[in-house]
């Protein structure tokens, strides 16, 4: 054993296991487990690769097609998948502490389970952070560049709080699994829940004009009147119920709810 | 620990159990699978809460331990890392998060004998590296206090002997030592201080010898020319006795003295005299049994006081892994 004196409480000093040191631990986790940071690198690569190959597609339309076009759709476009990682991403680092049985282990070193879980919320958001600001920015840039003439700057109308509103809608949508998988305690419940949510709505029924009224709701899809997505808002067939910045209100209670849930789920139960 | 009680359900794993556990020495806690051993542990972490009750340590209760892996070190029964992680990033994290400084990890990874694998992932560890990474992560913060939920599974006996070594240690430095298990001949080499308990009731909380002394009659064997006049001579003491195969003889729950006395006023004469003291596991046995055996006479059809084992009902993740004990009530 190593120095000390036993009644005193060992390695020096006492004092509390402070937000800081729950954070320090927290990034230390994410970035120690190798599958769970290479779910990371696909939401850059999709990301930028769809918005690439939108930008392309659309310089190479006839110029008939191109009238009315908002070049920063295809900047964005490539989110609509690029987010589903990240998704996977912020269920795993919660889900796979029960999975793995880690959940013991980090509730014996942190048992305020407050503290614990704002510890791995913050962890979280720093790592989506770290790949959401790129993703945005060199998907814009990219689109941008492959529209050729049509392209437009950073300093475009518009461009500058959709950049914004890109990063918050990847860094919300991933703490919003987060908070799923602390309810459901699982990462095959978890994604089972999450997954459908996403591709249904971006990809399956958001385009039907009924069921839209509905699908307009979902947590993925009140970002994407502020990120261009939605179509012209000044066309009845496209609008929405709600403004751009509402939206991006929406998707915040969406995730605040989600953890909320998830943190009376991991303060009640036993672990 | 005061009145501690868990329900899940109507079922109770834990039944209103208090007992004290000292510094300086190592406090073995016994029970049959099931007995609610882990589940006890678990509430002393707060891993798990209490139904009713509570436990303090040094008069604190564990959440609110400033740095707890400072204060208390736990090896828990179930697996508690990661498998992509490797040995050396598990200690680090846990350290990081009682700010405990780097150089600890490498320290306990080399107390524990893990320091070449460190860098290995916990995925390819066998059960006994798995085990040694639980200890290392109880020592890591160098804790007046120490918990071991069942510290032998899956050691090899040099394992087992360097974990014993490993506890007695610890107690002889001033440090509470609390180890369960449900073997008691590792207890009988390892506890100086017994809580027992079965159906997560507490049975019985004392010293070692006296538990033993308390819970079985001695043995005295005897080696006679003459068996059978002696076997007639206490026979017609009232003594229970029988024939070993060796030609000896046994003479059940008896004092060595009253045989003696027996032989002399009989003019016998005898090769040998010895006693056999009864093992811890007798002991245990015959204490659990009784429980047990309560428990069945008691068991009344309506089942209102039927225990199940402690398996949690209805929560697949559950990987305490205790069996039903035998002739378990029904719920």
């Amino acid at each position: 054993m190593a120095a000390g004196d036993p009644a005193r409480g060992g390695a020096g000093t006492t004092g509390t296991a402070g937000l800081g040191a729950v954070l320090r631990a927290e990034l230390t986790k994410i970035r120690t487990v190798r599958s769970t940071v290479w779910t990371l690198l696909p939401t850059f690569v999709v990301g930028v690769g769809i918005s690439l190959l939108a930008g392309l597609s659309f310089a190479s339309q006839s110029p008939d097609q191109q009238k009315g076009f908002d070049p920063l759709f295809p900047a964005f476009y490539g989110l609509t998948l690029g987010q589903l990682p990240l998704v996977v991403f912020g269920a795993l680092v919660m889900a796979g502490e029960y999975s793995s049985g880690t959940i013991r282990a980090t509730l014996v070193a942190v048992p305020r389970r407050g503290r614990c879980y704002a510890g791995k919320v913050l962890a979280t958001a720093l790592f989506a952070s770290a790949v959401a600001l790129p993703t945005v920015l060199v998907g814009f840039l990219a689109a941008q560049a492959a529209l050729g003439r049509y392209g437009v700057g950073l300093g475009a109308e518009g461009a500058l709080p959709a950049l914004l509103g890109g990063y918050l809608h990847l860094v919300l949508l991933c703490l919003l699994a987060l908070g799923v998988a602390a309810m459901l305690r699982s990462p095959v419940r978890s994604l089972a829940v999450l997954l459908p949510v996403f591709f249904l709505g971006s990809q399956g029924l958001g385009n039907v004009p009924g069921v839209r009224t509905v699908t307009q709701y979902l947590p993925d899809q009140t970002s994407w009147v502020l990120l261009h997505l939605a179509g012209s808002q000044d066309e009845a067939r496209w609008a929405r119920d709600y403004g751009p910045w509402t939206g991006l209100g929406l998707l915040v209670l969406w995730t605040a709810a989600s953890l909320l849930g998830g943190y009376l789920v991991l303060r009640r139960r036993d672990a | 620990m005061c009145n501690l009680s868990k329900r899940y359900g109507r079922i109770r794993a834990v039944d209103d159990v208090s007992f004290t556990v000292r510094p300086g020495q190592v406090t073995g806690f016994l029970g049959p699978n099931g007995a609610g051993k882990s589940t006890t542990m678990r509430m002393m972490l707060g891993l798990d809460r209490p139904s009713a009750g509570r436990v303090l340590i040094d008069g604190v209760r564990y959440p609110e331990q400033g740095t707890p892996l400072r204060r208390v070190g736990a090896l828990l029964e179930a697996r508690s890392a990661h498998p992509g992680r490797s040995a050396y990033h598990h200690l680090l994290w846990l350290a990081q998060s009682n700010g405990i400084g780097r150089s600890r990890v490498a320290e306990v990874l080399t107390l524990v004998g893990l320091a070449s694998v460190a860098r290995r992932r916990v995925g390819g560890f066998s059960l006994g590296m798995v085990q040694r990474l639980g200890i290392a992560a109880a020592l890591l913060g160098d804790p007046p206090v120490l918990l071991f939920d069942e510290p032998v599974n899956g050691l090899d006996p040099e394992g087992i002997r360097w974990i014993r070594e490993l506890m007695r240690g610890l107690a002889a430095q001033g440090r509470t030592v609390f180890v369960s298990s449900h073997l008691m001949s590792e207890m009988a080499l390892t506890a100086d201080h017994l809580v027992v308990i079965g159906r997560g009731r507490l049975l019985a909380d004392t010293g070692m010898r006296e538990f033993v002394e308390a819970n079985s009659g001695s043995t005295v064997r005897i080696r006679t020319p003459e068996p059978d006049r002696l076997r007639a001579v206490l026979v017609a003491a009232g003594v229970r006795v029988e024939a070993a195969p060796d030609g000896t003889l046994l003479a059940y729950d008896s004092e060595v003295a009253r045989v003696g006395e027996l032989i002399a006023a009989n003019r016998l004469t005898v090769h040998e005299v010895g006693v056999q003291r009864a093992s811890l596991e007798e002991a245990f046995m015959r204490l659990t049994a009784s429980a047990v055996h309560h428990r069945a006479e008691s068991d009344p059809r309506d089942g209102g006081n039927a225990v199940g084992d402690l398996d949690r009902p209805g929560d697949g993740d559950s990987v305490g892994g205790s069996g039903r004990p035998a002739g378990g009530a029904r719920r």
